[in-house]
Order: C-alpha cells, then structure tokens, then sequence
C-alpha cells in the first residue's frame, strides 16, 4: 500500500513539475506548480513529517502560488513564444546530464548502502517542532522574525510608485 | 519491493534537474522565478527524508525537520522580495521577457 501511494504522489510531484516548465501561459504554469507541491505535501505525510506537510500546503501551495497568481493577473503576462531549437535542446542534454549524474550518485556501485526505517520519527509529533524552536532553536527563530518584517519592508520600498520630486515652488 | 531512502533521494534529484531544466530553457522571468522555487522544494524533500532515515532509537533527528521550517520561512520571504522586483521591471520596461531585458548587455 505504501509503495503504491509513494509512487503516486512521486507522479504527482514530478509530472506537474514537467508541465511547469514546458506550459507556454504562466497561469498554466501557476496551477502546476500548485499540484505539485500538493503532492511533495503527500510525500512529506509518507515520511511521517505531518506538520510539514500541512506547512507545505498552507505556505507553499495557499500563499506562495496565489501571490504568484496574484503577479500574473497584475502584470497582464500573455503567452510567451515558443524557445527555438538549440536552447531547447542545450537546457534538455543539462536536464539529461543532470538526471543520469543523479541517477548514477542514488542509484550507482559507489552509492550506499542506505540505512533502513530503525526508529519512530520523532518529527511526527507538532510538539517536537514546539520544543526544538524555543529551547535549541531560539535564536535563528528570533532572527527568522527579523527577516520577515526586512522582507516586508523592501517589498514596499521597492514596489511602491516613483512619486516625482517634490520641488519647493508648487501651489 | 520496498521503499527506501534512495527513491526518495531520486525522486528529490528529478524534481531538481526539471527547476534547472526550466531555469535554462523559459525566458519569462515569471516561469523562471517558479522554477527556482521547484529547485528550493526539491532540496526540502531530500533533507527531510535524510533526517528521516538516518533516525535511530538513541537519536531522534530533528535537525533536517527544523532546516525545513526555516527554508520555508525564507522561501516566502524570497518569493515577496522577487515579485516586487518583477512588478519594478514591469513599471520600468513593460516586459517580463529575459530576452527583451538586456541593459547591462549593451
């Protein structure tokens, strides 16, 4: 049951992720990109990660997509044309070279051997997550706060309209 | 036939080389910008099935799991920061298109 259920969603995650790259309107792209993470979120469950499951959806697959969604609508972002040949076939021989150095790394005489489920995940429950955060945890934690108000900060600086200098002689 | 860490590993690799795959070949900066975000998920996934395998009864490991939550936590913050600076280049040059952007080019 379980080897059935970690090949689905290792379809799910890889085939959308495909159409990701090869759909020619970015809103198609959009809405891959969304099945996708929901199903890294179902492999995330079959490694016993359930609050980074949930984390996965909500962040990744609630709020990055529709800000992204958000951007395609704003920027009006028609269908981009077709990539001529040698790109094309130039990114395909990097995916290949990169697919076969993996495959070759996971899979090959020098890999291995890889250590088998010894232990129940102790990342199963939330309340480890709570504990690790504000006892070992605390600082990066604090620090991760910092970042996200910086974050917000420059994207108002950077996306509000250029006002015209104010020169003294008006009214 | 049973699953191990290396499926997941390769299942991390290919969702990996397709971010790449479509770092090289879109040109329009929005598609890239997703692709990038495929790259950073796929890294997620080899760190929490990492931390999960390698788990024995004398050593829980959180430390993949909790590199998890900050990579997400940054993940959105970089998400915020880079469609602002693709609304600037809009304002600026009415395109999203890589190939009609090219000032530092010339």
């Amino acid at each position: 049951m379980k080897e059935i259920l970690f090949h689905f969603f290792a379809a799910l995650t890889i085939v959308p992720a495909f159409f990701v790259v090869m759909s020619r309107k970015p809103v198609n792209a959009a809405m891959n990109m969304l099945v996708s993470f929901v199903g890294l979120a179902g492999l995330f469950v079959l490694l016993e990660t359930y609050f980074l499951a949930v984390l996965q959806v909500m962040v990744y697959a609630g709020a990055i997509v529709v800000l992204f969604l958000f951007i395609i609508m704003l920027l009006d972002a028609d269908k981009s044309p077709a990539p001529n040949l040698i790109r094309f076939l130039a990114s395909l021989a990097a995916f290949a070279l990169l697919v076969c150095g993996g495959y070759f790394l996971v899979f090959g005489c020098g890999a291995g051997p890889y250590p088998e489920i010894s232990a129940e995940a102790p990342a199963s429950l939330s309340r480890t997550f709570g504990v690790e955060l504000f006892t070992t945890y605390l600082l990066p934690f604090q620090l991760t706060g910092f970042m996200l108000l910086i974050a917000m900060v420059g994207v108002i600086v950077v996306s509000r309209k250029e006002q015209p200098e104010p020169t003294g002689d008006e009214q | 036939m049973i699953i191990g860490l290396e499926h997941y590993f390769f299942v991390s690799v290919l969702l990996f080389a397709i971010g790449f795959f479509g770092v090289l070949l879109r040109k329009n900066t929005l598609v890239v910008f997703m692709c990038l975000e495929l790259m950073l998920s796929a890294s997620i996934l080899a760190l929490i099935a990492f931390s999960r395998y390698h788990t024995t009864p004398g050593h829980g490991l959180m430390e993949g799991n909790i590199f998890v939550l900050f990579i997400i936590a940054i993940a959105a913050c970089e998400v915020a920061v880079g469609l602002s600076i693709i609304v600037a280049l809009w304002r600026r040059n009415q395109t999203v298109e890589l190939s009609e952007i090219n000032e530092l080019k010339h």
